[in-house]
């Protein structure tokens, strides 16, 4: 004997039938457009002529309207309960309709089938009048096929299914459920309650979010990160409700919640990142296997649009942060212009055209990881042109100068970071007489931005720089030191994406890097 | 009808009572530079007034480690214990 889940249901004349019962009972879940279950429907209809003055003989149909057109259809005036919730079907979890449970206790079965097996049938049949000392019901059996497959239950149609599993007692969703008016516009909703950036979200649903969270194994109430400026507790549960706002696929959230954990750091420091009027934002660098499994774009436009994990995932974390930590433009977001980044800014590394080691194994990670690295950045991707340079020392001196442009190209001994993103004909340029290092790139980017202290001080063309009376403090030998752009190579990252036409680099500017700003932060993507 | 969940932390804020008004600037001052640049060149300023004009309050001297980071619980805490008023810049 298997127990079964106990159900209260109602007929679809109002009256109420609970299980267990105190009679032997016999349960048939059925749905009217299965053609095996117009099969079987006859058959229990003639065990309730047989059977019903001593047992409950209950058909169960997965719809009201289904139920009312199988009761004329058939001529049928055994008990019809309805399961239109399918919260029963769903607790009794079969496949396939017909469903037959025979439980002679009232409680527990002894017999459980699926679809149609005449012997099956017979079989059961037989069991009942010899369990009751009845004849058994006359059944013309030659008239029926030996078997027929059945149909697949309603409640496993996947969006049933999902709210089915987010409604159950175990589900794990614990969010506010929010019910939005049929009147109202689930859309404008969402824009009067602040959740979006300024575009549409797709409404976070208990069964997408469901789906979402299939995504990860990790438990939906985890709490990855302590999200500024509220501090907001974001669990996974929050990050993937955020995920589906933004159109992510469930593919993706290992992703998302790797960026939301980079950016929480104390290293990366999400609060100054998002409150600084100069404007930064996270930019996002995938590496690693990832990448071609979820069909992440390193190729061609891979800084723009068209590529739905590179947007969705950079908007997923974005969206997090205003929602789950509360940085909104006016609020504690104080930027002065922004910028696209705070949108959305994802994109992956092509590896496989770099002669470099990827960005991920550069960090100390190994090829076969799955790594999202986080840069704050204020600017960018600002286009380096260069169609004319054919020597390798040439290119590498016009990605350069494209780089001086980072806050002012006055500026100089910047301690601050630089993404350099490297197109694949700049790359084959660099690699026209053999090997050309990160380390050369870098050194080569810091020989050719050398200019003269002097060129730094504040003049009548611009006040910026070293103040005049600094200046005039320093001998002539020191104004005329050479100093180069980046405070110490360090800060130039590299890496290689766009597609094999065009002689278009390009290049993220930072924000306050280090301890006193914000440091790149790489976190390894669970393994799904 | 449509059921969506709530993508925001739920959090509802605590509501404060704010300190009663004495009308009057006693006891200890803190003044708190947050480390934006020149924000020390206003509060020293701010403090010489201070003391010319009230030369009975004792002021004293804070500063967060860096104006992009939110200020440090101990600091709040030290400040907290020592003080009856605080002037603090948000921004520039």
């Amino acid at each position: 004997m298997t127990e079964v889940p106990g159900f209260e249901l109602q007929d679809l004349d109002g009256a109420s039938h609970a299980f267990p019962s105190v009679r032997p009972t016999l349960l048939c879940f059925v749905k009217e457009d299965c053609a095996t279950c117009n099969l079987a429907v006859p058959l229990v209809q003639a065990m309730h002529s047989a059977f019903g003055e001593s047992v409950n003989i209950w058909m169960i149909s997965q719809t009201r309207d289904g139920g009312l057109i199988l009761k004329d259809r058939h001529g049928l005036t055994l008990p019809i309960l309805e399961d239109t919730t399918l919260k029963t079907s769903f607790v009794f979890y079969f496949d396939i309709v017909p469903a037959i449970y025979w439980c002679p206790d009232g409680a527990s079965a002894a017999t459980m089938f699926e679809g149609f097996v005449k012997s099956e049938w017979q079989d059961l049949n037989t069991d009942i009048s010899a369990a009751l000392e009845l004849a058994p019901a006359q059944i013309d059996w030659d008239s029926l096929p030996d078997w027929r497959p059945g149909c697949g239950s309603k409640h496993l149609d996947p969006d049933i299914h999902d709210r089915l599993q987010a409604e159950a007692d175990d589900s794990p969703i614990r969010a506010r459920k929010i019910e939005v008016a049929s009147a109202d516009d689930v859309a404008e909703f969402m824009f009067d309650q602040g959740f979006s950036d300024g575009l549409p979200l797709v409404p976070p649903t208990p069964e997408r979010v469901m789906r979402m969270l299939s995504g990860t194994r990790r438990d939906a109430q985890e709490v990855i990160a302590q999200m500024p400026p509220n501090m907001g507790e974001a669990t996974i549960e929050k990050v993937a409700i955020n995920a589906v706002m933004a159109g992510c696929k469930p593919e993706y959230l290992p992703v998302v919640i790797a960026a939301i954990e980079a950016v929480c750091t104390d290293e990366f420091n999400i609060h100054g990142v998002m409150a600084t009027t100069m404007g930064a934002s996270p930019v996002l660098v995938v590496n690693g296997p990832i990448r071609e499994r979820i069909g992440m774009n390193s190729g061609l436009g891979a800084l723009g649009s068209g590529n739905r994990a590179n947007a969705t995932i950079g908007r997923a974390v974005r969206l997090a942060i205003r929602n789950i930590g509360g940085a909104k433009p006016g609020g504690t977001d104080r930027s002065t212009l922004g910028n696209p980044m705070k949108i959305t800014m994802c994109f992956a590394e092509w590896e496989e055209r770099s002669p470099w080691a990827p960005l991920h194994v550069e960090r100390g990670f190994k090829a076969e990881d799955s790594v999202v690295t986080a840069f704050a950045m204020t600017s960018g991707p600002v286009n380096i042109v260069d169609q004319e340079s054919r020597a390798p020392d040439e290119i590498a001196g016009s990605l350069a100068l494209g780089l001086e442009a980072l806050f002012l190209p006055k500026y100089h001994m910047m301690p601050v970071d630089t993404l350099l993103v490297v197109c694949p004909e700049h790359i084959d340029t660099l690699l026209k007489d053999g090997e050309y290092e990160k380390s050369r790139l870098r050194d080569r980017i810091q020989e050719v931005t050398k200019r003269p202290l002097r060129d730094m001080v504040a003049d009548d063309v611009s006040g910026a720089g070293m103040t005049r009376d600094a200046a005039a403090k320093l001998s002539a030998e020191q104004l005329d030191k050479q100093v180069p752009k980046f405070a110490s190579s360090d800060y130039i990252h590299m890496v290689v994406a766009g597609s094999d036409a065009g002689k278009f680099s390009s290049a993220f500017h930072g924000w306050v890097t280090g301890a006193m700003g914000s440091q790149s932060v790489s976190r390894k993507i669970e393994d799904i | 009808m449509t059921v969506i969940l709530d993508p925001t932390d739920e959090a509802v804020p605590v509501s404060r009572q704010i300190t009663p008004r004495s009308g009057q600037v006693s006891g200890v001052v803190g003044l708190m530079d947050i480390r934006k640049p020149r924000g020390d060149v206003l509060l020293d300023e701010l403090e010489r007034l201070m003391g010319e004009r009230m030369p009975d309050i004792e002021i004293r001297r804070y500063a967060k480690p860096t104006f992009t980071k939110p200020c440090p619980d101990d600091l709040r805490a030290q400040m907290k214990a020592e003080c009856d008023f605080v002037i603090e810049g948000l921004a520039d």
